[in-house]
């Protein structure tokens, strides 16, 4: 018998390299900003320092935060930006909700192919340079644009051409080539806000099992960005997510498919459905359910909420194994500090069944939905036009 | 269905054709941060969603372009690039290639140079390029209809007869819209048709759908000239 030398726990520890692999981008712009060709628009304080993938500091804004809102989750998860706001107004947190914002138009960008790097860089500096105006500072709801404004940063510090370019149709709009110093996704200052949270949780959620999505265009894309920590998963895989469910007291269940991504796809979502369809039912919740055997799972993109929720109708009507309701960690994040289910969270636009999951919380869905429909009322009588965050409470 | 990857398959196209088309791909200036050359070790198929599912493989796309194989990758940009799920887990490549990368510029070209195969690649897809370019939001909550998505179930249909009460009963005051995600700014969506015009996106879109293109023309022209633009710059 060969004898293995046991190794003492300390040295099992991982560590990063000195150099990181990758280059800074940080530095990248402060040069660019020293020799006039780009203003940056910088993280504005407070803010709460967090590690990406290979030991780089991010700096999280916890206020003044201009919402660069998601097609997907406005169009169809309206609950997804609806609790990102709730959770700021909870936490007495200023933020700004903008009408001068677009799109990224990435999810055509990666679908159809009709358009090309000046566009997509001219969308994206529009956007931020409305943001600058403000004086807020752009956190990113979507997976994707985050993934794609980190893309289009790259290419802008590389490409002098593609620089002159976008400073010229800026210039044609009355604005400057403006580029803040992070890019943030909304789901990294939930993960930096976590203990915030968790303090002012009044749901218990110990007895709940999930699993994890991470999105491919948060942790894949120009991976450097991403959160990681040696807390969680050894550093070896995001920490976004499973940092905030865990202080949520929640137990996060992992299952091998964990890296794979949702099938969404972006055109195979719209006009291609049968492998969205496949993909998220086979090899995501197929999965989660035999081998982690979850109360739901969660994930912090538009398309992948979308693509594993939807995808479980047809899935059981092919007798597969599935049913599991499927959230954001926005929506998590303020179930467990009291929202309503329907009037925060808009369980209701959510396909596969999430009562029992709410049972399971102790939460009468039934009454739940009677509260809800008693608000509506009000504008089905026409006694009001809208609810309001009053309603909420 | 089973991918053909025979030399020569689309051999009423010339060679010469085949190289200006993939010249044109590498001519984008993302082409050699896309392409540092290709071990053949199969790791990005290993990550690849559309692998699994469809004849597909970035490994055969990366060695097509890293052998600068003209014919083949004249294959692939017609018969291959539109399954890409364009999710990038092959940036995990060992060569710090991005075959997703590679395959955005590949569609890229092939839209601009009208491929036929791109065209019916994007049949029933023009709705949502409208959308996107008309209203600066992709999605929409009006697109929640039962015919769209009928594999939903009647979740959607729940939805689309309750939509009106169920936006007016968001919180965020942006959110009350049906015709598009969120509410956008007239000066807003103004600059974005500026955008359009100025990046040549308006001509690929003629060069894929006039039909679509017509109407585009028609919707932005007109909010361009109530703000005081003429196209003529
Ligand atoms: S992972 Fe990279 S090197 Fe390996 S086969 Fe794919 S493209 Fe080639
Ligand atoms: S981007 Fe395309 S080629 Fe790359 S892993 Fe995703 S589906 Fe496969």
């Amino acid at each position: 018998m060969i004898h293995l030398p046991v190794i003492s726990a300390k040295d099992r520890e991982f560590h990063l390299p000195d150099e990181p692999p990758t280059e800074d981008h940080h530095e990248a712009l402060e040069e660019l900003e020293r020799e006039g060709e780009i203003i940056i628009q910088r993280i504005p304080e407070p803010y709460i320092e967090v590690q990406t993938k290979f030991g780089r500091t991010k700096k999280i804004p916890v206020q003044k935060t201009w919402h660069h809102k998601s097609c997907g989750q406005c169009g169809h998860i309206p609950g997804y930006s609806t609790s990102i706001f709730w959770l700021n107004r909870q936490l007495g947190l200023d933020y700004l909700d903008p009408k001068d914002q677009t799109s990224c138009t990435a999810w055509n960008y990666y679908a159809s192919a009709t358009s090309n790097p000046a566009a997509q860089a001219a969308v994206a500096i529009r956007n931020f340079a409305a943001a600058f105006e403000t004086g807020y500072f752009p956190i990113i709801h979507c997976g994707t644009s985050f993934g794609h404004y980190k893309e289009v940063r790259q290419s802008l510090i590389h490409y002098p051409e593609l620089r002159k370019q976008v400073r010229d149709i800026m210039a044609k709009l009355g604005k400057k080539l403006v580029i803040p110093e992070e890019i943030v996704h909304y789901s990294e200052w939930v993960y930096a806000l976590r203990d915030r949270i968790a303090e002012r949780q009044v749901v218990d959620m110990s007895h709940i099992t999930a699993t994890v999505h991470p999105a491919c265009h948060y942790h894949k894309l120009i991976e450097e960005d991403a959160i990681y920590t040696p807390e969680i998963y050894g550093a070896q895989r995001t920490a976004v997510i499973t940092g905030v469910l865990q202080k949520l007291g929640i137990n996060v269940a992992d299952y091998s498919t964990w890296f794979d991504c949702c099938g969404f796809g972006f055109r195979h979502i719209l006009v291609s459905r049968d492998f969205s369809r496949s993909f998220a039912v086979q090899r995501k919740i197929e999965v989660m359910m035999e081998e982690a055997h979850p109360d739901l799972t969660v994930t912090h993109d538009t398309g992948c909420v979308t693509t594993l929720d939807q995808s479980q109708f047809a899935g059981k009507a092919h007798g597969k194994k599935v049913g599991l309701p499927v959230l954001a960690d926005s929506q998590v994040a303020a179930l467990a500090m009291g929202a309503h289910p329907y009037k925060v969270l808009q369980m209701h636009w959510h396909n596969t069944d999430n009562k029992p999951f709410l049972e399971k919380l102790g939460l009468d869905p039934e009454q739940k939905w009677r509260e809800f429909e008693e608000a509506v009322a009000k504008l089905k009588d026409g006694s009001k036009k809208y609810l309001t965050w009053e309603d909420t409470d | 269905m089973a991918l053909d990857l025979s030399y020569n398959k689309y051999a009423d196209v010339t060679l010469d054709e085949k190289e200006r088309l993939f010249d044109e791909v590498k001519a984008d200036l993302r082409y050699h941060h896309a392409l540092y050359g290709c071990y053949e070790c199969g790791i990005c198929v290993a990550a690849c969603p559309s692998a699994r599912f469809y004849d597909f493989s970035p490994r055969v796309i990366a060695q097509a372009a890293a052998r600068e194989d003209a014919d083949l990758i004249y294959t692939l940009m017609n018969d291959s690039v539109w399954d890409c799920s364009q999710c990038f887990s092959c940036d995990r490549c060992p060569r710090h290639n991005s075959p997703g990368m590679l395959i955005t510029i590949m569609r890229e070209v092939a839209v601009n140079n009208g491929l036929q195969t791109a065209r019916k690649a994007l049949e029933g897809y023009g709705r949502i390029i409208y959308k996107i370019m008309s209203t600066g939001t992709q999605v929409s909550p009006d697109m929640l209809q039962p015919n769209a998505f009928p594999d939903w179930g009647g979740h959607v249909h729940e939805i689309s007869e309750n939509l009106d009460i169920w936006r007016r009963a968001l919180p965020p005051e942006t959110l009350h819209t049906t015709e598009t995600g969120w509410a956008v700014d007239d000066k807003t969506i103004i600059e974005l048709y500026l955008i359009w015009h100025m990046t040549g996106v308006m001509n690929m879109i003629e060069e894929i759908d006039s039909g679509l293109h017509m109407i585009l023309v028609d919707v932005m022209e007109e909010k361009l000239e109530e703000a005081g633009y003429d196209l003529s710059f």
